[in-house]
């Protein structure tokens, strides 16, 4: 075997640039022209079609796959982007298996849906590549809204409002938009810098201003904002992330999923990139996943997923849970850490087993351990917020919080799944309620 | 395992596929590679006089239609009859039938109408051993345009008198290949069987324009910028031949004439379909020319078992089964009452059923909030629209009422009795009568 490979400690280069290139290459390469034919001829076009009602952003996708079908994949993705201006990013990132393509009828006949997602990305990629921006402006409200966030959530709101002719200035933390599109996303599911290729395309709805590093409550206070503007819309998800309670949870080596996830996407050469000989990442969800897949195919020799509760109840999708399993990524469930072993740094984690409603077995075991990942979960960062249901901020019908004149959407708010197209949906029913509020008033 | 010999107007082949006039039987190289492949016999691509050869164009001869897997539905071509000198196609005939004695030969012919063409052609075929000939009267164009081909085809009165001629001249069998470019099949198969033919071969190609190229405006297969009819061939055109030759095999005037079935026969079911409506044997030529000459072998198979599952010894004894069943719309038992059932454990709920039925037709299936479909019987027409857009084989058929039972869109019982249009009611020529 390889000496980088088995190299202890969190060291750069286990993998040489050509394995590197192949494991981060595109997860769903994209359809050819003929690929696509055969792939939207599968789709029956059925009445009032499952799949419409099981994407949250209810895409008419019979519709859309009947365009692709007949050659003109550009008014497709106008008939996606309608409904989803972050089409294109839900084409790559959307876990289809649990939303349209587990609804197609063909996964009930066959246990094959027809390839929704891939043809979504298709006919989005297809418009994009031309350069074409199908929107255009309405008359100008004279309105000015505030957003804060430029991930999924904030930036459809802002387009559906520039759309509408308001002005949009958005504000986010980061020194790039995008959000979670552009920091949380496996690499290999946003190639080719997709993310800020999608916000540049998004932008040219024209009338949208981006203020990079703008941090609620740290650059911009809720008070200055609600003043200054005719609206607020909050989507800045959940900047801050769980504890781990774990003694010794404060040795070296212990980190964050999610900026282990963002250093790779902002990484120009991954083989500079370090990652532990055996990794061993904590939780269920999708930010498992990508650190552990994403581990493995920068080297990692042994990667392990361990969950506190049964497989049932994994976040993560089954399909996602076999992706990680077929890269090599060993799944632990009902297991909870306990303690952090290690000098300083990190060297084993033990655990204990637990049963279903998470009562202590008494068993325990230890993993070797030189990079432990924490994916147990985000939570809301922020001042003077509105009133909270929980962890996020309470919202009824499209985004409306405590606050007259703010809303809400996104992972920030309650209710609905953490999904980008979840935060799609929620930014523009808010934008519409915006809009809407805003010309009543 | 069943005998698939084939004896057709006297030509014997060892099965009743033959491969038609057309560019897979242009040339020795091709058609020896037909029989060692097993094709039962060839009509040779028709012969022209002789004479300073056909010339063809030198653009694309073909254009199609496809699925969405490009599987191939239908062919165009504007390709003439052969454009190699006479003498060398005669030659290669005798030599390839003299290496293949047990497969059918027959010469396709077109050269003009009079009968000194005729009586000039005729002894060069029989001198290459030919086991007989197929006039050529239904090539749509191009030949058509120079007062051959279907220009002869559409006149009956040529196709009697052509015939004659031929009969006249040679020993051979004659075949005369008709065109579907006419109103009624029947008028030109009866102006053959007059004239003396031993058998009519249908269908050649229909008269079309396979698309037309948008960005030029121009009808495809596209020459410089333009595009002429061609004839339309392959699984498309299927359901107009099968209905010909039907029209052919059940018209008391033409009931008996041998027919050599031709139009989209793609597997050994076509072949059999066509069998059953009274072709005593089928012409190829478009799953040739998409698949390779290979494909007889499943022809072959298929028949072949199909001949066994049903007892029946030979393709003698499927020729001609369905012809009584072929009727007249007045004469369809209207005392037939069917109503159209969804197997709730095959549906997956696609809904075509139901956008077909209540947007198009009769408003007979009802759609629940969970997606389930059934149909309503006071409603349901049976028009089995339901059943032909449904995707899942066998999910919705069509179920008898039995006689007694009430049929609920009407109301009234259905009958014991056969009742057809020449007897109800609403006939006006049978109320007249009654009056």
């Amino acid at each position: 075997m390889d000496a980088r490979a088995l190299k202890e400690g969190i060291v750069s280069g286990r993998l040489d640039a050509d394995a590197l290139d192949a494991g981060f290459a595109d997860l769903h390469a994209p359809l050819s022209d003929h690929e696509a034919l055969v792939a939207a001829d599968r789709c029956y076009f059925c009445h009032d079609a499952p799949c419409i009602t099981a994407c949250p952003t209810e895409i008419d996708i019979p519709l859309f796959i009947r365009q692709i079908a007949t050659g003109t994949p550009e008014a497709a993705a106008k008939t996606i982007l309608t409904q989803n201006i972050m089409g294109g990013m839900c084409a790559r990132v959307c876990p289809t298996e649990t939303l349209c393509e587990e609804a197609c009828v063909r996964e009930a006949a066959e246990g094959e849906p027809v390839q929704i997602g891939r043809l979504q990305r298709y006919a989005t990629d297809t418009l994009m590549a031309q350069g074409v921006h199908p929107f255009s402006r309405a008359a100008s409200t004279g309105k000015r809204i505030a957003v804060v966030g430029a991930g999924p959530a904030g930036l459809a709101c802002a387009h559906r409002l520039a759309m509408h002719g308001n002005d949009v200035v958005v504000f986010d933390a980061r020194p790039k938009a995008g959000g979670l599109n552009e920091y949380g996303i496996a690499a290999y599911k946003s190639t080719e810098d997709f993310a800020a290729r999608e916000v540049d395309w998004l932008l040219q709805i024209g009338g949208i201003e981006i203020r990079n590093n703008m941090a609620l409550g740290r650059d911009v206070a809720m008070a200055a904002l609600q003043d200054e503007y005719d609206a607020v819309f909050l989507g800045m998800g959940l900047g801050g992330v769980n504890a781990l309670t774990a003694p010794g949870a404060d040795k070296e080596g212990v980190l964050d999923a999610v900026n282990f996830i963002a250093d790779l996407r902002q990484a120009t050469d991954l083989s500079t990139l370090p990652v532990g000989r055996d990794v061993v990442v904590i939780g269920g969800g999708m930010t498992a996943v990508d650190a552990a897949v994403q581990s493995k195919l920068l080297g990692a020799l042994n990667v392990t997923i361990v969950y506190r509760r049964g497989r049932d109840r994994m976040n993560a999708s089954v399909w996602e849970q076999d992706l990680a399993a077929a890269k090599g990524v060993r799944i632990i469930t009902n297991a909870s850490p306990v303690a952090v072993h290690g000098n300083g740094a990190v060297r084993e984690i033990e655990f204990e087993f637990t049963d279903d409603d998470l009562n202590p077995t008494g068993q325990t075991f230890r993993l070797a351990a030189d990079q432990v990942f924490k994916a147990i979960g985000q939570t809301l960062n922020g001042d003077d917020l509105p009133d909270l249901d929980g962890r996020k901020i309470a919202v009824t019908g499209p985004g409306r919080t405590s606050i007259t004149g703010v809303w809400a959407g996104g992972d920030c708010a309650a209710g609905g799944e953490d999904l980008t197209v979840t935060a799609v949906a929620e930014g523009r029913d808010a934008a519409e309620d915006i809009h809407a509020a805003l010309m009543r008033a | 395992m069943a005998d698939l010999t084939t004896e057709f107007v006297g030509i014997k082949s060892p099965n009743p596929f033959w491969l038609a006039s057309a560019p897979p039987t242009d040339k020795e190289y091709n058609v020896r590679r037909a029989f060692e492949a097993g094709w039962g016999g060839v009509v040779w691509k028709t012969l022209g006089e002789a004479g300073p050869p056909i010339v063809n164009v030198n653009g694309p001869r073909y254009g199609a239609i496809w699925g969405a897997d490009r599987r191939l539905l239908g062919l165009n071509n504007i390709e003439l009859i052969t454009d190699r000198p006479l003498e060398v196609n005669l030659r290669e005939i005798k030599a390839v039938k003299r290496d293949y004695p047990d497969r059918a030969m027959v010469v396709s012919l077109m050269v003009p109408c009079e009968e000194d063409a005729w009586k000039a052609i005729l002894p060069l075929v029989e001198e290459t051993g030919a086991d007989g000939v197929e006039l050529n009267f239904g090539c749509p164009h191009g030949m058509s345009e120079r007062g051959m081909g279907s220009a002869v085809g559409q006149v009956p009165e040529y196709i009697e008198m052509v015939t004659r001629w031929v009969k006249q001249n040679t020993r051979m069998p004659c075949i005369v290949k008709l065109t579907p470019n006419i109103t009624d099949i029947r008028k030109p198969a009866m102006a053959a069987h007059a004239g003396g033919a031993d058998a009519v071969s249908l269908i050649n190609t229909i008269n079309s324009i396979t698309s037309v190229d948008l960005d030029l405006f121009a009808p495809e297969p596209t020459i410089d910028g333009k595009g002429a009819h061609g004839g339309y061939c392959g699984p498309a055109v299927k359901p107009i031949a099968l209905n010909m030759v039907a029209e052919i095999a059940r018209t008391p005037e033409t009931r008996g004439l041998p027919i050599s079935g031709i139009g989209g026969v793609t597997t050994w079911k076509d072949a059999a379909e066509f069998m059953a409506l009274g072709a005593g044997n089928v012409q190829v030529c478009t799953a040739a020319m998409t698949y390779g000459f290979k494909i007889v072998q499943e022809m072959i198979s298929g028949l072949s078992q199909y001949l066994d599952e049903k007892g029946l010894n030979s393709t003698a004894d499927l020729v001609g089964r369905a012809v009584p069943n072929i009727s007249d719309w007045q004469h369809l038992n209207l005392n037939y009452v069917t109503k159209a059932r969804i197997n709730q454990d095959l549906c997956i709920s696609c809904g075509r059923c139901f956008a077909a039925c209540e947007d198009t037709s009769h408003q007979a299936i009802a759609m629940s909030e969970d997606r389930v479909f059934t149909v309503k019987d006071d409603e349901c027409v049976a028009c089995n629209l339901c059943v032909n857009v449904c995707p899942v084989e066998d999910c919705i058929t069509m179920e008898e009422l039995a006689a007694g039972a009430v049929d609920e869109r009407t109301g009234r019982p259905v009958a014991t009795e056969h009742g057809d249009w020449t007897t109800h009611p609403n006939n006006p020529a049978v109320r007249q009568a009654a009056e």
